[in-house]
């Protein structure tokens, strides 16, 4: 501002940060926390960390051990792979204990399952970082969190013996009782010095209490919860698996709106000109009308054909009704190029079916365009849950993966199953497709 | 007159049809829009024929075929006339797999454009005949790769055996080939031995092309 005088005023200090863990905001008022609920809840947390911490060391120790000394025998990589398993129950647990001190929950890092059974279960789980992590706490827990929880609880046992100290002295006398080794304590008013040494270790033992409790909350979330850019993959992952989602039931909408609506009334049109040609034909002299409606009834004719196959190419019905192996049959009748079949796979789920089957149409329409092949062979089946592929034909090669938009489509909704498709066509053939993807969806 | 119960969801054709099959002559003795409705209609009046579309409610799926499979194992002499919206030879071969295929047929919906061609399927399929659409025949019969025995039929054989799936007799076939029945005969005979079928067993008209039809089901 021109011609003011007084100067700009600072500007605003940055709020201080609030700590963002619970017990530490609690600090803030030192008195009022010694008198709340907080030092037991601290004690409570840390005492049972310490009991669990040291029941983990244990079996990590053994797992380890073990599985280091048996590796070689192979039974060892089982209890190495079972000690890491183990970390994704206790990381829940800790989650869950967390919540006696921390009002706002540690969401779950992991991914959902690719499929059910143990199997699966432990497939997923070891190759996630969040597991590792889990397992990085689980080694942390015992050595620095256990012995964390005993010194406090051990703080608290002696500071509250000295603050009983009078009674004892009472109880015992006339025996002489030493607070401070070598000094006897003449009687039990001359102990209540103990008695206040007591209660300010009391304080002592919550206020440490409430430090690492705060340390640890701030460690759980760090390594038990999730990380930004693995929510940022899944994030992105979900988003891939809607939108293909969305795509599949677009299509399917428009071939039912197209079934029930358009070709239903194409039907119809040619029924009711049939009719009238029939008419037309008994009427003396309306050759000429008859023939133009014999016209149109053929044109009615070549635009059900049309609109049948245009429905097919968007999703065939016999797909729903059949499955992959009938649908794939279907294909190899109408296909220009010899088609033989080998197809042996049950009932899969929807989504492996629909991406199964664009993939053989498109291998297939590439190979009728482009390869020259005079005979195309798809082969197929299911082995350790996983639907194997292959589509082979006999032409000139030299297909390119990259180029075709129809293929790197493909490719995405193969990986969104978590699969693989891979193209090899040399110069000079064969181009070979083959899919992976496992059954699970 | 036959007495005909006809399924169809679609309220424009099933309006069409009835009035197709009154100019027939025939008597529509209910026209149901779903399956369990074309179940209980069949039980109640006991009719000459039923004509079913495939895709049907509840599911939208293959519920009108699935019916006409449950009605003929119910009682296998009942005719039945199986429309389609889809050339799909998956669907006849469900139809035509582990039974008779006396009295069955299986139409593409098209085909009621061609009003005397369709009244004359129903009645085929009433006298206990079996009839393919042309274009289903059509796909089943195109060239083959080598190993098929139905790539050793010439083209012109090949033509006399979609007319005979279709349940066309000599006479018919010979007419539509503007050939003599004599020849007719000389095809039939060559392609029973190309296809390795008896001659003598009955139900020879279709015999050729239900069985490809049932290797292509199994």
């Amino acid at each position: 501002m021109p011609g003011s005088t007084t100067p700009d005023p600072a500007p605003d200090p940055a709020p201080p940060l609030e700590p963002a863990v619970a017990v530490w905001r609690s600090l803030r008022r030192p008195l009022r926390f010694l008198a709340s609920w907080w030092p037991w809840r601290c004690w409570a947390y840390l005492g049972s960390g310490f009991v669990l911490g040291y029941g983990v060391l244990c079996a990590l120790v053994l797992l380890l051990g073990l599985g280091l000394l048996l590796a070689v025998a192979g039974i060892g990589l089982v209890l190495l792979a079972g000690a890491l398993a183990g970390a994704v129950p206790l990381g829940e647990l800790e989650r869950r204990r967390l919540r006696w001190v921390e009002a706002e929950p540690v969401a779950d890092p992991h991914t959902s399952l690719a499929g059910a059974g143990a199997g699966a279960w432990l497939r997923t789980r070891l190759r996630e970082r969040a597991t590792w992590r889990e397992f990085g706490y689980a080694v942390l827990l015992g050595p620095a969190f256990g012995a964390a929880g005993f010194g406090v609880l051990a703080l608290v046992a002696l500071s509250l013996i000295l603050v009983v100290s009078p009674v004892i002295v009472w109880a015992l006398a006339p025996e002489p009782v030493m607070l401070i080794p070598g000094e006897a304590v003449a009687g039990p008013l001359e102990a209540l010095g103990g008695t206040a040494a007591g209660l300010a270790g009391l304080a002592l033992a919550a206020y440490a209490a409430a430090l690492i409790t705060g340390v640890q909350v701030k460690t759980v979330r760090l390594l038990l919860g999730p990380h930004e850019e693995d929510a940022r993959v899944l994030e992105l992952t979900r988003s891939r698996v809607r939108l293909v989602e969305a795509f599949e039931a677009e299509r399917r909408r428009i071939e039912r709106d197209l079934h029930d609506g358009a070709q239903q009334q194409l039907v119809a049109l040619s029924m009711t000109l049939g009719l009238a040609e029939l008419e037309l034909r008994r009427a003396p002299g309306a050759d000429g009308a008859a023939a133009l409606v014999r016209r149109g009834r053929e044109e009615a004719k070549l635009a059900l054909a049309q609109l049948r196959d245009l429905v097919r190419g968007m999703h065939p019905q016999v797909l729903t009704d059949h499955g992959l192996a009938a649908a794939v049959a279907e294909v190899a009748l109408r296909h220009p190029v010899p088609v033989t079949v080998d197809l042996q796979v049950p009932r899969l789920p929807e989504p492996v079916e629909v991406t199964a089957y664009f993939t053989v149409t498109e291998a297939l329409a590439n190979a009728a365009k482009h390869s020259g092949a005079s005979r195309v062979d798809v082969a197929g089946g299911v082995e350790g849950g996983r639907l194997t592929l292959t589509v082979t034909d006999d032409g000139r090669g030299g297909a390119d993966p990259g180029a075709g938009a129809g293929l790197a489509g493909l490719a995405d909704r193969v990986a969104m199953l978590r699969g693989r498709l891979t193209v090899s066509s040399p110069a000079g053939g064969p181009t070979r497709l083959r899919m992976e993807v496992p059954c699970s969806g | 007159m036959l007495r005909v119960i006809l399924a169809e969801d679609s309220v424009l054709l099933r309006a069409g049809l009835t009035e197709l099959l009154a100019l027939g002559g025939h008597r529509v003795l209910a026209a149901v829009g779903d399956a369990p409705a074309l179940l209980r209609a069949v039980e109640a009046e006991r009719p000459d024929v039923v004509v079913t579309d495939v895709r049907m409610p509840p599911g939208l799926r293959d519920e009108g075929l699935r019916a006409a499979l449950a009605l003929r194992r119910a009682d296998p002499a009942l005719p039945v006339l199986v429309l389609s919206q889809y050339v799909a030879t998956a669907y006849a071969t469900q139809l035509f797999t582990g039974g008779s295929a006396a009295g069955l047929g299986y139409l593409l919906k098209d085909r009621v454009g061609e009003v005397e061609e369709f009244l004359d399927a129903l009645r085929r399929v009433h006298a206990g005949q079996t009839v393919i659409d042309p274009e289903v025949v059509r796909v089943l019969l195109a060239p083959r790769p080598a190993n098929d025995p139905l790539a050793r039929l010439t083209p012109r054989e090949r033509e006399v055996l979609a007319l005979m799936a279709e349940g066309l007799n000599n006479q018919a076939l010979a007419a539509r080939l503007f050939v003599t029945e004599a020849s007719v005969v000389k095809h039939a005979g060559s392609i029973f031995t190309k296809l390795e079928l008896d001659p003598t067993e009955g139900n020879r008209r279709v015999l050729a092309v239900l069985a490809h039809l049932r290797g292509a089901g199994a």
